[in-house]
């Protein structure tokens, strides 16, 4: 018998939709822009393109001293300068083994907490945002996040680049009465997350859009090598600051908030709980701060030994690393920055199965990607 | 009989109603950002005028001297209609909304069913306007309005029918006459057909928490994306004159419309819709969004259910 060739026959011609979320679209953190297939609100693809910040930071590099390339550290992940400060210098320091005062280490914990907690108050505002609550959070964080940058405008004098931790230290010591202002704003900031807990977290509307949706298994967040508050929304417990501590970390009592579903929700309750743990480490910190001159005397220009360095700091995306290798030089041979952002965006297209328009806004905002530490 | 008193009376209560819906909208428009601004720990607008009370004003100015730009390969008669569809039936609707107790356009005696007939064609101008853009996150926007506005038209009007019910008629004035003693909205059958009313209301009017059609995280601006100047103007208007209707609907059906003691009727009857306007720019400025499922699962098997049961108790309860 021959073959008879049945096809399902439709009345209707349909084919997919294919839709350009940004580069210029309200959701996308930046110039981040996915290229979605629709079928009606369903979505069958999403495909991220990178690389509309692409500023060649790690060629730039090559023909910068160690200490000229810290300004662009803080153009990296341009709302965690600090982190970004820290996980260089700190890379720096290996490679010409230079130890550090301890009343730097406690100065650096400090700054890099209070930047973590300004980090997670833009990620959580811009994700309510994404979800459609009118900026009315986002107003709430960034009221927050003002005193974080007017403590760190004081400090350093900066309020978004601040290149502050310096290569043997920190720029300058920490200014008369600012430990006040960093104990008020601890107590004030304690309160407002559980007004966070109130007009977000368990709002009825808020779960239904954030529970289960965008779920990101252990396995598949390990293999991507999500890292942050992602990974241990998906319940590996894994933070640098308790597994490999660095600076004073391991003398500070916190706890490492894990998620339990790896769901959108979890990734943003992970990061109102980090806030918490962050208050607690930068009080510890002020607590026994150390006395003395925070600086150690270093030349403007550092010449390593040949040789290599890699370092990795928990950035409030993830694990930030560095990697110089120095050719015995003032300019580093080459230099790779590890972005957290980068793997976490990676993961995007496995997280979309069922998704709709609105879960795709959802899942890119709980992921909080930052595109100028993915375009360096 | 058409006399030319008659006639005079229409043109001089039809400009009323066209001063009174532009005085209100730029209002609500400027109002809405005062109440977004106080809750978002914000001034709002400050320069033009006390408070930026004339800060409408210099927007109205703006719009109307802006350049109209028509995308291109836009559906023209289509995207050039669209911004009417959506005004026309809102300012129609005013025709049997009473104010006062004589202030009243014109008391047609099946006045709900008017307002219930002339508020559906909104619908077909926000999907025309998505249709016509030649724009696929106008389309999308206008395909989820239609399905938005059709869905929650069923709860919007059989919570409506449960008042006519009790009172008798289809009459607006009569229906507030019903309300001498005491406001429907403290008969407990009439108060969960009211929540019931102003719930499928805001859905009805794109408002969030179910502002899905224009849902600017998701769609950039929905079914209006791509219309500028006074077109998009007319979409602004629309939107808060449909917000001032649907308020002064439930004033009317739920409130005791126009009623009150000691203040003249036409001030109890914007006080009464001026709160509730408030409530819903409360509600607005404070929720996430709900998603297009979620919102369409909530209406067909939520709130037609429970008005189904309500009004066959009302109707149990009236036998």
């Amino acid at each position: 018998m021959a073959d008879l060739d049945i096809k399902e026959k439709k009345d209707i011609f349909t084919e997919e939709f294919l839709i350009n979320m940004g580069p210029q679209h309200p959701s996308t953190h930046g110039v981040l822009s996915l290229e979605l297939k629709l079928d009606g609100e369903m979505v069958l693809e999403c495909t991220p393109h990178i690389g509309y910040l692409h500023r060649s930071f790690e060629k730039l590099a090559e023909n910068r001293t160690y200490t000229q390339f810290i300004p662009f550290t803080d153009r990296l992940d341009y709302v965690a300068s600090m982190n970004n400060n820290l996980g260089y210098c700190m890379a720096v320091e290996n490679l010409l083994k230079l130890d550090i005062t301890d009343r730097a280490k406690y100065i650096r914990v400090i700054v890099a907490e209070l930047n973590r907690i300004a980090s997670h108050l833009i990620a959580i505002g811009t994700f309510a945002q994404d979800l459609g609550a009118f900026a009315t959070p986002l107003f709430y964080c960034f009221r927050e996040r003002e005193k974080i940058v007017d403590i760190f405008n004081e400090i350093c004098g900066n309020r978004l680049t601040y290149n502050y931790i310096r290569i043997g230290g920190v720029q300058s010591d920490l200014p008369k009465g600012i430990e006040e202002k960093i104990k008020n704003f601890i107590k004030y900031m304690r309160s407002k997350i559980d007004e966070y807990d109130w007009l977000l977290t368990y709002n009825v509307i808020f779960l239904a859009r954030a529970k289960n949706i965008g779920l990101l298994r252990k396995d598949i967040a390990i293999n991507y090598s999500v890292t942050g508050p992602n990974l241990r929304a998906s319940g590996v417990k894994r933070d640098l600051r308790k597994d490999r501590p660095y600076l004073v970390y391991d003398k500070f009592e916190f706890n490492v908030p894990v998620g339990v579903n790896g769901d959108a929700w979890d990734r943003y309750k992970v990061r109102i709980e980090e806030m918490r743990q962050s208050l607690k480490i930068v009080e510890q910190a002020l607590g026994s701060l150390p006395q003395g001159d925070p600086t150690v005397k270093t030349g403007r220009v550092h010449k390593p030994a040949a040789g290599e360095a890699y370092f990795r700091t928990e950035n409030p995306r993830g694990e930030l690393g560095f990697y110089i290798v120095s050719d015995g030089s003032a300019y580093p041979y080459r230099l790779k920055i590890r972005a957290p952002s980068f793997s976490n965006l990676a993961v995007l297209p496995e997280l979309i199965k069922d998704a709709k328009i609105a879960d795709i806004v959802c899942i890119s905002g709980s992921l909080d990607i930052l595109m100028g530490e993915i375009d360096r | 009989m058409f006399t030319l008193l008659n006639l005079t009376n229409m043109i001089t209560t039809g400009i009323a109603v066209l001063g009174f819906i532009a005085i209100s909208a730029m209002f609500l428009i400027w109002w809405e950002r005062k109440v977004s601004a106080h809750i978002q720990t914000r001034l709002g607008p400050m320069r033009v005028g006390w408070h930026g009370i004339l800060q409408s004003v210099a927007d109205a100015i703006k719009l109307l001297l802006k350049e109209d730009i028509r995308p291109a390969g836009a559906d023209k008669l289509v995207w050039w209609l669209a911004p009417f569809f959506v005004v026309v039936p809102s300012v129609m609707a005013f025709a049997t909304i009473p104010f006062g107790k004589t202030l009243i356009p014109k008391d047609l005696n099946i006045g709900v069913l008017y307002i219930l007939a002339v508020s559906s064609v909104c619908v077909l101008g926000v999907f025309m306007a998505g249709w016509g853009s030649n724009n696929k996150y106008s389309l999308l926007g206008g395909i989820r309005a239609a399905a938005q506005i059709i869905s929650y038209e069923v709860p919007l009007i059989l919570s409506m029918i449960t008042v006519v019910m009790y009172a008798n008629t289809l009459s607006m004035q009569k229906i507030v006459e019903s309300q001498s003693h005491s406001w429907n909205i403290l008969h407990p059958n009439l108060a969960l057909a009211g929540l019931i009313y102003i719930t499928s209301a805001t859905a009805e009017v794109n408002r969030a928490p179910f502002d899905i059609p224009e849902a600017e995280s998701e769609l950039v601006a929905g079914f209006h994306t791509e219309y500028s100047g006074m077109k998009f103007a007319m979409f602004f208007i629309g939107e808060y004159t449909n917000l001032f209707i649907i308020s002064a609907i439930a004033t009317t059906l739920f409130f005791g419309g126009w009623k009150g003691p000691l203040l003249p009727g036409v001030i109890w009857f914007l006080i009464k819709t001026y709160s509730i306007i408030y409530i819903l720019m409360w509600i607005r400025w404070t929720f996430p969004r709900l998603r297009v499922d979620q919102l369409m699962g909530f209406a067909w098997k939520f709130l037609t259910p429970i008005s189904f049961l309500n009004l066959a108790i009302a109707g149990w309860l009236l036998l």
